[in-house]
C-alpha cells in the first residue's frame, strides 16, 4: 500500500488527560481515509498533529516521507502549502468576501497577477457551485455555503492533502449530500489524499476507501469499509450501529473520573 | 469603495491630530515657530529675584520686548544674575534705564519692567543695566511696615 | 508558610505570563518576512477601526472635561480674584495629566476591549489556525498591525483630547463666565512649556498606548476560545489595562515632574 501519511507510535496528552496512547495508523495516497470515533476522542487533535499545529509527546508523523515535526518553521510553512484543511466552523476570514477568502492563499504564496487569481477563484467557486456568491461576505452565507467556500479556499493551491474536520456536523441533509459529492469528486478528479474526521457513520462510510476507528486513546479498528462493516469487535459494532449500551456503557462509570481517562 | 473611504478617514484623523498638536504648541504653550527672533543680550544683577523664572517677559510700558534667558547666582557679589534677550528692533534703550521685577496681579507671574532713562547712549549686546529694583517680597514689606510704624511712635 | 508558597506560585505564574507576552510581541513585530505593501494596507484598516472609531468618544469627553474644569476652576479662583488663571489651570492639568490618562482609560474601554474580543473571536472561529494552516503567520498578519495601530493612535487621540478640552474650557470661561480672553491666553502661554508639558504629556500617552494595546492583543490571543473565555478576556483587558495606566502614570509623573 502506498501511504501518504504514517503515524508512528504517537502519544499525546493534554495536562493529565491522555488523548493518544501509542497509536499507529496510515493514510493511503490518493484515497479517502475516514477517521471515526465517539465525541471527545480527540479526532480534531489528530488533524492538528498531522498539520504540526500541535507537537506530540512521543512518536512521529511522517507526511509524504518527511517527519513533519522535525521541520524548521519555514520548512513547515512550505509543507503546509501542500495541505488544505477544512475547519469545522469553516473559519472564513470575516473581513473578506467569499472571493477574497479563496484568493487569499494564492495572493500569499504565488506570483500570479490579480486577473489570473480572479480567474482561478471563479473556477474554484464554480467547482463548489457558488460562483454566484463570490461577492458575498461570510456573514451573508448560510452554514453550508460557508463550508463550501471554505472548501474552495482549502483547495485553492491544489494541495496534495486535504483534511476535513467534521464536515457534516450541523448540516441539513441536502448540504450533507452536496458535501459528500464534492469530497468524492475532488478525490476522483484531482487524486488528492483526503483525511476525513467524522462521527457521522453513514456519510463517512459512503465515501471512504479506508477507515480508522479511534476510541479511548487507541486505534480499535483499521481497514477497508467492508472489513470494518464485517468486524466482530463489540466496540466497533456498537459504534457503527449506535447501540445505547455495550462496551461503552450507558452509565458514565464513577471510577473513570479518578482514573483521569475519559472515554 | 470600502478601502478608499477608510483611507480618507484615517487621513482626516491624522491631519486632525497634527492640527491639534500645532494648536497646543503655538496657541497654548506660545512656542514661536518663526525661529529665534534677532535679539541682543542684556544682563542685570538683582539683590533678590524672588520667583522670577526663565522665559518670563521683559516689558517696556507693559509691552513685551523680550524674555529672560537664564538666571544664575553671581558668586562674587552674591546677587541674582539675570540674562535676558531683547528684540533687536528695540535698539534704543538708554544705558541709564532702570529695571524692576514686577508681579501681574496678586498671584500672577513675575516679569521684568524697564523704565526708560535719559542718556543718549543706548544698550547694546552684553551691556548691563545697573539700576535694578528687586522683587517686592511680602514678608520684607510687612516687616518694613512694622519697623516704620515703630519708628514713628518713638 | 503555605501563604508564602502560594505567593511564590502566583509570582512564578505571573513571571511566566510576562515572559510569554514579551516573546509574543517580539515575534509579532520582528518575525520575517514582511510584505510592506500589504502590511501598510492592513495597518490603514486598523488605524481606522482603532483610531477613527474612537474619535467621537474622545472629542466629546475632552470637550466636557474641559468645560467642567473651567467651571470648577473658576469657582475657586474667583475667590482669590485670579479667575484669569483659569486658562493656566486648564492647560496644565489637561496636558500633564488628564489628556493622557483619561484618553488611555477611554481607549482601554473602547478600542482595547474590541481588539481583545475581535482577536478572541478569530481564535474561537479557528481563523487564526486557518492562517497558520495556509502558511501565514497569524502573529504577523493579525497581531502586528493591530498592535502598531494602537500604539500610534493613542498619543494622537490624547493630543486631540487636550486640544478639544482647552477649546471647551475657553468657551465656558471666556464665552460664558466672562474671563478676559487676552489674559486667558497670556497666562496660559506663560506657564505652559512646550518641552516639559506638551512633550511629557505626549510621552506619557505613548507609554500608556504601548501598555494598553499590548495587554489587549495578548489577552485576545491567549484567551480560552469560547464565548465565556472571550468575555473574561475582554474584562481582563479593561481591568488590567486601566490599572496599568494608573500605576504607570504615577511612575512617569514622579520621573517627569517629581523634582520640584
Amino acid at each position: 500500500m502506498d501511504t501518504y501519511i504514517t503515524v508512528q507510535n504517537l502519544s499525546f496528552a493534554r495536562g493529565d488527560r491522555i488523548i493518544y496512547d501509542n497509536i499507529s495508523l496510515s493514510v493511503p495516497r490518493g484515497k479517502i481515509t475516514a477517521v471515526m470515533g465517539p465525541s471527545g476522542t480527540g479526532k480534531t487533535t489528530l488533524l492538528r498533529l498531522i498539520a504540526a499545529q500541535l507537537a506530540p509527546d512521543e512518536g512521529a508523523v511522517m507526511v509524504n516521507g518527511e517527519d513533519i515535526h522535525a521541520l524548521s518553521r519555514s520548512g513547515l510553512y512550505k509543507a503546509r502549502k501542500k495541505m488544505g484543511m477544512l475547519f469545522q466552523s469553516g473559519a472564513l476570514f470575516t473581513d473578506m468576501s467569499a472571493a477574497e477568502n479563496v484568493a487569499f492563499p494564492m495572493e500569499e504564496h504565488t506570483d500570479l497577477n490579480s486577473s489570473q487569481i480572479h480567474q482561478i477563484v471563479l473556477e474554484k467557486l464554480h467547482s463548489v457551485g457558488l460562483r454566484g456568491a463570490a461577492n458575498l461576505m461570510p456573514s451573508e452565507l448560510s452554514g453550508g455555503m460557508a463550508r463550501r467556500v471554505a472548501l474552495a479556499r482549502a483547495i485553492a493551491l491544489d494541495p496534495e492533502l486535504v483534511m476535513y474536520d467534521e464536515p457534516f456536523t450541523g448540516q441539513d441533509p441536502i448540504s450533507k449530500g452536496v458535501l459528500v459529492k464534492l469530497i468524492r469528486q475532488l478525490n476522483d478528479d484531482a487524486k488528492v489524499t483526503s483525511v476525513l474526521v467524522s462521527h457521522d457513520v453513514e456519510e463517512a462510510l459512503s465515501i471512504a476507501d479506508h477507515v480508522c476507528i479511534l476510541a479511548g486513546g487507541s486505534v480499535i479498528a483499521e481497514g477497508s469499509v467492508e472489513e470494518i462493516r464485517a468486524s466482530e469487535e463489540p466496540q466497533v459494532k456498537q459504534f457503527l450501529n449506535g447501540d445505547p449500551d455495550g462496551p461503552v456503557p450507558f452509565h458514565y462509570p464513577e471510577a473513570a473520573v479518578d482514573r483521569g481517562v475519559v472515554i | 469603495m470600502r478601502s478608499k473611504r477608510t483611507e480618507l478617514f484615517v487621513g482626516g484623523f491624522i491631519v486632525l491630530a497634527v492640527l491639534g498638536f500645532t494648536y497646543l504648541a503655538v496657541q497654548v504653550s506660545g512656542l514661536a515657530f518663526s525661529g529665534k527672533k534677532d535679539s541682543y543680550q542684556v544682563v542685570a544683577r538683582f539683590d533678590d529675584i524672588a520667583g522670577l523664572s526663565a522665559r518670563a517677559k521683559v516689558t517696556i510700558a507693559g509691552v513685551a520686548v523680550g524674555s529672560v534667558e537664564s538666571i544664575s547666582l553671581d558668586k562674587e557679589l552674591y546677587m541674582g544674575l539675570v540674562t535676558m534677550n531683547i528684540d533687536a528692533d528695540v535698539n534704543n534703550i538708554p544705558v541709564d534705564s532702570s529695571i524692576a521685577i514686577l508681579t501681574s496681579g496678586l498671584l500672577g507671574e513675575k516679569y521684568l519692567g524697564i523704565t526708560i532713562g535719559a542718556e543718549d547712549e543706548v544698550l547694546v549686546n552684553e551691556s548691563e543695566i545697573f539700576d535694578t529694583q528687586s522683587a517686592l517680597v511680602l514678608e520684607t514689606l510687612i516687616s518694613q511696615f512694622l519697623f516704620n510704624s515703630d519708628d514713628s511712635e518713638e | 508558610m503555605k501563604a508564602l508558597g502560594s505567593i511564590g506560585a502566583w509570582f512564578y505564574d505571573w513571571l511566566e505570563a510576562v515572559g510569554r507576552a514579551g516573546i509574543f510581541i517580539v515575534q509579532s513585530l520582528f518575525r520575517l518576512p514582511v510584505r510592506y505593501k500589504e502590511a501598510f494596507s492592513l495597518l490603514i484598516n486598523q488605524l481606522y477601526s482603532v483610531g477613527v472609531l474612537s474619535l467621537v468618544i474622545v472629542v466629546v469627553s475632552g470637550t466636557f472635561i474641559g468645560m467642567v474644569m473651567a467651571l470648577q476652576g473658576y469657582s475657586i479662583l474667583v475667590k482669590f480674584g485670579s479667575e484669569d488663571a483659569v486658562g493656566q489651570l486648564l492647560a496644565l492639568s489637561l496636558l500633564r495629566e488628564l489628556a493622557p490618562v483619561v484618553t488611555a482609560l477611554l481607549f482601554a474601554g473602547r478600542a482595547g476591549s474590541s481588539l481583545t474580543a475581535e482577536i478572541g473571536l478569530m481564535k474561537a472561529t479557528e481563523q487564526l489556525s486557518s492562517f497558520e494552516m495556509m502558511g501565514v503567520d497569524p502573529l504577523r498578519r493579525v497581531i502586528a498591525p493591530r498592535f502598531i495601530a494602537g500604539v500610534i493612535c493613542l498619543p494622537l487621540l490624547s493630543v486631540i483630547f487636550a486640544a478639544t478640552g482647552i477649546l471647551g474650557g475657553l468657551v465656558v470661561s471666556v464665552g460664558w463666565l466672562g474671563v478676559h480672553e487676552g489674559a486667558f491666553w497670556s497666562l496660559m502661554q506663560q506657564s505652559v512649556y512646550f518641552d516639559t508639558d506638551i512633550v511629557n504629556g505626549f510621552i506619557k500617552a505613548l507609554c500608556f498606548s504601548i501598555a494598553v494595546t499590548w495587554i489587549a492583543v495578548y489577552q485576545g490571543y491567549e484567551c480560552v476560545p469560547t464565548a465565556e473565555g472571550i468575555g473574561k478576556a475582554t474584562t481582563r483587558t479593561v481591568v488590567v489595562g486601566s490599572l496599568s495606566i494608573l500605576a504607570l502614570d504615577f511612575i512617569l509623573t514622579a520621573a517627569m515632574f517629581g523634582d520640584f
